[in-house]
């Protein structure tokens, strides 16, 4: 068996049940805690407080105008390689087709980049990367507040870029190393994905939106 | 071959090729010729020609036995259809191929014969071209001739080589004989022979100007750069993908979705029909077929990948090559049921124990 084989196989299989099971352990234990009783009066009907917290998940996920000039970069950044990330793994031809291939399903519908344009985007994220990843050891308090979680995710993130740029640009080494490489990276952080901060796919925009919910029922700004 | 026709062949083998070909009249243009298409087949530069003709000119005619194991003919006949050079060149011109019991007159007792004397008189010396896989399970009791199974013949007729040459991915990787689930334990010439110089020269069957290059190519200048593979890399170095005049298409994100639509009537990218050009290192796409006339891609079908080890294994020809290699049969629909459980029971508990904390907390406050 080829590295390659074990890549798109063995490791893979198991890769997505490990996944599979972390993720809905996780979501499940946290949606069956239940809620708080809610002892004071509700200031707005379900809807309303439905809609404050809809509103909740927009505004969260903009800077705060008192902090605007402080947190402005580091969101951009993070943002630019968030977006760039997406854009990739959703539209670049390998990864569509392995998409379609992984969920048996036809691809024909979904829209795909030029090589050109996702490998312009790649190289982007990589470098956004390496300065979110610089800024995080260089700002104090940020470095301070990372544990071992923040740095094996970007390693691994790490790896998937550049093994997936290395790839397509042909840079050298064996092209089938390179993209064992690359699923083998894919493979652990799906591994890892399910009990580190990448949860944070998962539960950003519902937590985001029950404070707001909680908030308006309460008659409280969010 | 009478005692007294080897005796004079192997004076013509202690000639050296230049000198062969001086008697047979054949002119120096033509000879510049031959190397400068052999030169330009390894992708070597203009300038290289020169020095290689003067290697081959001064380099001995070698003897060559070609050794059938465990395949399909194929690879004979993608030689025979060698067009630069041709095999009939190779063969008069260059190389002295001893022993074939496919091309050859002789059969049985005395085939096997001419191939002894053939060994005895170049001993140490020879080239040996290999074909076919070798089965090793049950001592190798799956392929046998003239009473010896193949690896017991592939050890004799290696213990003299100079050099080996595995020709077709079955040689040189197990090719379809290994395929699982293997029955007769086939295996490449390099998992058996490990103290002589092998060549690989993958392919199913490999490219007929390849096998000759590559021979040409040693006799001039010895064993050539080898990836890891053991392929050379004058024509194993790049991929089909990076080579194919339908790259551009996959740059640009036009593909065939079936082999009957537009894409695949406008010779879009092959890549989701499972093409597997980007992982196959091959010279299909430059030096072509049949006299440079077409290769697959170009007829329409994707590489199948055949240069590359396992490739029989690399799930179906018709899905992507990033596809999966697992048929899951609920493991992964157990796992998510299996995550279902294991977080209502750690909601529960983490439930009784906010209760229990609660009560004690209100006990506290009541009391």
């Amino acid at each position: 068996m080829t590295l390659l084989e074990f890549a798109r196989g063995p490791m893979l299989h198991f890769a997505l049940i490990v996944f599979v099971f972390g993720v809905l352990w996780r979501l499940v234990s946290v949606a069956l805690l239940g809620w708080r009783k809610n002892r004071a009066e509700s200031r707005v009907s379900t809807a309303k407080a439905a809609t404050g917290g809809a509103v909740a998940v927009g505004n969260r996920s903009w800077p705060h105008p008192e902090f605007l000039n402080r947190t402005a970069f580091g969101e951009a950044v993070g943002y630019g390689y968030h977006i760039g990330l997406f854009a990739i793994v959703l539209f670049g031809t390998p990864h569509v087709v392995f998409w379609g291939n992984l969920f048996g399903i036809g691809v024909s519908w979904w829209p795909t980049l030029p090589t050109g344009l996702i490998t312009v985007i790649s190289i982007a994220t990589i470098f956004l990367m390496l300065i979110a990843t610089i800024r995080r050891y260089m700002h104090a308090p940020l470095r301070r507040i990372s544990n071992f979680d923040d740095w094996f995710s970007l390693a691994i993130l790490w790896v998937l870029m550049v093994s997936g740029v290395w790839a397509v640009l042909g840079l050298g080494g064996s092209k089938e190393t390179i993209l064992a490489i690359h699923i083998i990276s894919f493979n652990v952080l799906l591994i890892w994905f399910p009990f580190g901060k990448l949860m944070h796919a998962f539960y950003i925009f519902p937590s985001r939106f029950i404070t707001g919910y909680k908030h308006e029922k309460k008659g409280a700004a969010s | 071959m009478s005692t007294s026709n080897r005796k004079e062949r192997s004076a013509i083998d202690r000639k050296t090729i230049g000198q062969i070909m001086d008697e047979n009249g054949v002119g120096r243009r033509r000879f510049l010729k031959y190397c400068a298409g052999i030169t330009a087949l390894m992708a070597m530069p203009p300038g290289m020609t020169a020095a290689f003709a003067q290697q081959l000119r001064a380099a001995r005619r070698p003897t060559v036995i070609y050794m059938p194991f465990q395949e399909c003919t194929g690879c004979l006949e993608s030689l025979t259809r060698s067009f630069a050079p041709s095999l009939e060149s190779l063969i008069f011109e260059t190389i002295s191929l001893d022993y074939n019991h496919t091309l050859q007159a002789a059969a049985g007792d005395a085939a096997e014969a001419a191939r002894h004397e053939a060994m005895e008189e170049a001993w140490g010396e020879y080239i040996l071209i290999c074909d076919g896989s070798i089965p090793t399970r049950m001592d190798g009791i799956y392929g046998a001739s003239a009473g010896h199974s193949f690896v017991d013949q592939l050890h004799e007729a290696a213990e003299g080589a100079a050099a080996i040459v595995a020709v077709g991915v079955c040689a040189s990787y197990g090719g379809v004989g290994a395929a699982y689930p293997n029955p007769t334990g086939a295996v490449g010439v390099s998992d058996i022979i490990k103290n002589k110089p092998i060549i690989n020269v993958p392919g199913c069957p490999p490219m007929p100007e390849v096998m000759t290059g590559t021979l040409v190519s040693f006799l001039a200048s010895g064993v050539p750069e080898l990836d890891k593979h053991l392929r050379p890399k004058a024509f194993f170095g790049n991929t089909i993908h990076d080579r194919c005049y339908r790259r551009r298409f996959y740059d640009e994100g036009k593909f065939a979705e079936s082999f009957d639509d537009e894409g695949a009537r406008n010779g879009w990218c092959l890549y989701k029909l499972g093409c597997r050009g980007p992982t196959t290192y091959n010279a299909c796409a430059t030096i072509k077929w049949n006299g440079g006339t077409s290769w697959p891609v170009e007829a329409g079908h994707g590489c199948l990948g055949c240069s590359e080890p396992d490739f029989w294994d690399q799930g179906g020809f018709y899905e992507p090559m990033t596809a999966k290699l697992f048929d899951d049969t609920g493991q992964i629909a157990a796992g998510a049921a299996a995550g279902v459980a294991v977080g209502a029971v750690a909601a529960v508990a983490s439930n009784r124990r906010k209760k229990k904390l609660t009560g004690a907390a209100d006990k506290e406050t009541s009391s």
